[in-house]
């Protein structure tokens, strides 16, 4: 199991959605990633991808400006 | 057994595509959807930006659709490959600046790429038969299944019935008996349906799901075309074009004043790109300056700025205007009368 870190700040949804989609298509079942965002939205789009396309939402938190999103990888 | 068949949905995240998705899951078809994103895409931008939309639920309505379906979705980011699209369109533009034939031609193609590299037998589309102007008209329909190159691996079910009959129907994956007949721009044989499928707070968009489609929108990107004699555009440029009042004082600079903080906020991370106004003596907005302008440029666009600030009334304000490597210069201006902005200007 590895984690892994996207930085996905400064753009608008749908695109930390896309890059998150494009990033777990790398990595394993198991892995982690953590996605942080500068679009409140991704709060929900990015838990409602994982959700439709079976990876886990570990944890979601707000500071600042950013919001941070950890996703267990499973084989979709 | 019969192998179970699959089929590529392209999902809007409107009602139709949602519909159209949802009669082919009914008889028994693996669906996954796709959702192309153009950067043109309405979807959740304005809301992300503006802070006076913060109290409506912020969705992606492609991801709600997929939800409510329970089928996988897949978003593709086409940006770099739309722009010939929108540059040059075969067959033109419709009211604005949307070429929706071209558009439609064109997400059917890649749909229909990706259905080939993914093992899926055919597409379908939420198209009704005369619902839109340019891209659904009855004789255009085909111009899609011939242009895209999809021929008939391409199912409306929405329309099927008023349409000859797909390679999924001659050969018994779909049957055609159980898809619909609807035609002409009437909402309410789709509304009814929704009410069957037991579908609620479905995405209704006034204007439809592109920035394309409206005039103010079309206006500031043909202006940016003109201003740069040429058509082309980055990502950047077209998000920029749904934030703030832009005015175009003078041909060779444009001014981008923020409307409200959630604007200003998103404005401040283009200022490593852009010169930038921000008054110091008085609450106001950000100011972005796009162009090569000289003091004196510089002088009246801090006035026209100021105009938008809580020291407009006042006898002088204080600027300070700071350049993309973050060299800054403070000076002292009176505030346009507003007698004397021209609503020419206004982009």
């Amino acid at each position: 199991m590895s984690h892994y870190t996207l930085d996905a700040r400064n753009s608008l949804c749908p695109m930390p959605v896309i890059k998150t989609q494009n990033k777990i298509a790398e990595l394993q079942p198991g892995d982690l990633l953590e996605v942080v965002c500068t679009d409140p939205g991704a709060l929900n789009d990015i838990p409602a991808w994982c959700r439709i396309n079976g990876h886990r939402v570990k944890e979601t938190s707000e500071k600042g400006d950013e919001v941070a999103i950890v996703i267990e990888i499973n084989a979709g | 057994m019969s192998q179970q068949r699959k089929a590529v949905a392209l999902i809007s995240g409107g009602l139709d595509s949602l519909l159209a998705a949802k009669l082919l899951l009914d008889q028994g078809i693996h669906v996954e959807g796709i959702n192309f994103y153009t950067g043109f895409c309405v979807e959740g931008h304005t809301h992300a930006i503006r802070k006076k939309d913060k109290a409506k639920p912020k969705r992606n309505n492609a991801l709600w659709s997929a939800e409510q379906l329970g089928i996988k979705l897949h978003i593709i980011d086409i940006i770099e490959e739309y722009k010939d699209v929108l540059i040059n369109p075969k067959h033109g533009y419709g009211a604005n600046m949307n070429p929706c034939l071209d558009c439609k031609i064109f997400m059917v193609s890649k749909a229909k790429q990706w259905m080939e590299e993914n093992g899926f037998d055919f597409i379908i589309t939420g198209e009704v038969m005369g619902q839109r102007p340019m891209s659904q008209r009855k004789d255009l329909l085909p111009v899609v299944v011939r242009e895209s190159g999809a021929d008939d691996r391409l199912l409306r079910p929405l329309c099927a019935k008023n349409l000859a009959a797909t390679l999924p129907e001659r050969e018994g994956w779909v049957d055609r008996e159980k898809l619909k007949d609807f035609s002409g721009r009437n909402r309410k044989p789709q509304m009814a349906l929704a009410a069957e499928f037991g579908f609620e707070d479905y995405a209704t968009p006034a204007g439809g799901c592109c920035f394309l489609t409206d005039k103010n929108y079309s206006d500031k990107l043909v202006d940016l075309w003109q201003a740069r004699n040429k058509k082309e555009y980055e990502l950047d440029d077209i998000m920029l074009l749904k934030v703030g009042r832009h005015l175009r004082p003078a041909p060779h600079y444009k001014l981008i004043v923020s409307r409200e903080e959630g604007e200003n906020k998103f404005l401040k991370g283009y200022k490593k790109q852009f010169s930038s106004i921000e008054l110091t003596s008085h609450n106001g907005p950000l100011t972005l300056v796009d162009g090569k302008l000289s003091d004196e440029d510089f002088k009246m666009a801090s006035r026209i700025a100021a105009r938008f600030s809580q020291g407009r009334d006042a006898d002088m304000v204080t600027v300070k205007i700071t350049g993309p490597e973050g060299n800054e210069k403070t000076i002292e201006v009176p505030p346009m009368p507003a007698s004397e902005i021209k609503q020419e200007w206004y982009i």
